[in-house]
């Protein structure tokens, strides 16, 4: 089953297509790896799915619903990519709040805590904190009511090995369930932990696949390489 | 709506106001403060402070009302926290609901603070009932609140939310009633004032003022204002947006 289907999704601002024609699958129960430079259009596709974003054309369906949809509101989690959580309030405190507004069961703030590594920083303000632990408690934030979709906005970055490695284990076990996560990066290396990857540049779908697809496509032995290969159109040849 | 979700993001506001006890210190004392410095003013003439006090008790909480929540909105939505609340159970109704309570907590409590200063300690004189002259000051820092939560969704940054104060509050204390009557003014501004909230509340308090029961005219004031609010809030809603 699709958890996600766009299709010829465009988003024209004047003359610019900040999203140009992208039709893509998003699988359930995977971990897709949105993946491209700064500026490429992930988090305007983001955007567009949860339906923040008016698309110039095309539609994008979430579980058989069209984006936007209030109904989807309970089933989608969504980590925007600058932490998006009140800083003049405590780790404790920001987690209350967005546990009662996505109906989160009592418990899961302190599990997802734990997981996280932040429990030692329960009562500190947001303020406070550094860069990696701001994006971790976001993270929870987007991870509280255990949402079918996660969409998560480079949720790696800034973090150390250790972390990022914990993260992503985090991140398997969720899909495990059935769940579907959705991860941007630009670092190629990210795909790693993927099961599908979207590569997207300039707004447009350079390439879609799961690992062995993309590297195959690419003719490379890395998704870096694979990227380059793909962005230079040389697989059109 | 859903009165459990408004409950939630009004304790979550009230939570922020908390931390950050500089900006409740001086909403809840300077109306107070400026209210003091007012009976020295006219420290030799008690009838003209008399005559005036009240009608600053329901003007000062509208001003102060006006400008936090437009810059506690915009807060909201420069942060981003807007866009996550958009995509969780939060209805647009529920959010500037939330606000609407915490705000309207703060506004009772200082207008209450006010009130109690002007009317026990200085000793001003109003031939209405005290609770009701407390209730319009409360209704007008609501009224305050609902226009400054609509007047964010056309601000892009804290400097263009605080413009919005000498933009649209200040001609409102010159038409409102408060230097010369309504009706003595040229008949292009006398009829602007009849769409300018503070207009209604100096009316309110002027009839507090003069009536010892509540009049027929207090009670349209009432309800005008309270049109007011409830406009403003749906506006507030309906342009709640993302950047």
């Amino acid at each position: 089953m699709n958890a996600i289907e766009i299709k010829n999704v465009s988003l024209q601002i004047d003359a610019d297509f900040i999203l140009n024609n992208i039709e893509v699958v998003i699988k359930k129960g995977k971990i897709t790896g949105l993946l491209g430079p700064s500026g490429a259009g992930k988090t305007t596709l983001y955007k567009s799915i949860l339906g923040l974003r008016k698309i110039t054309s095309g539609d994008i369906q979430v579980f058989g619903k069209t984006s936007g949809d209030k109904s989807l509101h309970e089933n989608v989690g969504y980590m925007t990519q600058s932490p998006s959580i009140y800083f003049d309030l405590t780790v404790a405190e920001n987690l209350k709040y967005f546990s009662q507004i996505s109906g989160a069961p009592k418990g899961q703030i302190n599990e997802l805590i734990d997981v996280v590594g932040l429990g030692h920083r329960k009562h500190t303000v947001i303020k406070n904190l550094s860069g990696g632990e701001k994006t971790r408690v976001s993270l929870i934030t987007a991870m509280l009511g255990d949402p079918d979709i996660l969409l998560l906005d480079e949720p790696t970055v800034g973090l150390d090995p250790v972390l990022r490695e914990t993260l992503w284990s985090l991140f398997k076990d969720y899909v495990k369930n059935g769940k579907t996560i959705v991860v941007t990066s630009h670092i190629m290396d990210e795909a790693d932990n993927c099961d599908d990857i979207i590569f997207i540049r300039d707004g447009e779908l350079i390439a879609h696949g799961s690992k062995k697809d993309i590297l195959k496509l690419g003719h490379a032995k890395s998704m870096e390489k694979a990227f380059l290969h793909l962005a230079r159109g040389e697989n059109k040849q | 709506m859903n009165s459990r979700l408004i409950l939630h993001t009004a304790s979550r506001v009230l939570q922020q106001l908390r931390h950050d006890r500089r900006s409740v210190a001086l909403v809840m004392f300077v109306p107070t403060l400026l209210l003091v410095i007012l009976n020295y003013v006219f420290y030799d003439n008690f009838a003209l402070y008399n005559s005036v006090a009240p009608l600053l008790l329901g003007l000062v909480p509208f001003t102060i009302m006006f400008i936090i929540t437009s810059v506690a909105m915009l807060r909201e939505r420069t942060s981003g926290t807007l866009e996550r609340l958009l995509v969780s159970k939060l209805s647009r109704l529920d959010i500037i609901l939330g606000y609407a309570v915490a705000f309207a907590l703060l506004a009772f409590l200082q207008s209450a603070l006010a009130s109690f200063v002007v009317l026990f300690l200085f000793n001003v004189v109003v031939a209405g009932d005290v609770a009701v002259l407390l209730l319009i000051a409360v209704i007008s820092g609501i009224t305050g609140m609902a226009l400054g939560l609509f007047f964010s969704a056309f601000a892009k940054n804290e400097f263009q939310a605080v413009q919005f104060m000498p933009a649209f509050v200040l001609p409102q204390y010159l038409a409102c009633g408060l230097f010369i009557a309504r009706d003595q003014m040229v008949d292009a501004l006398y009829y602007a004032s009849n769409f300018m909230p503070l207009s209604y509340i100096v009316e309110a308090m002027r009839s507090i003022q003069l009536s010892e029961s509540m009049t027929g005219e207090l009670a349209k004031d009432m309800i005008i204002l309270f049109s007011f609010t409830i406009v403003s809030l749906i506006a507030g809603a309906l342009t709640l947006r993302t950047d």
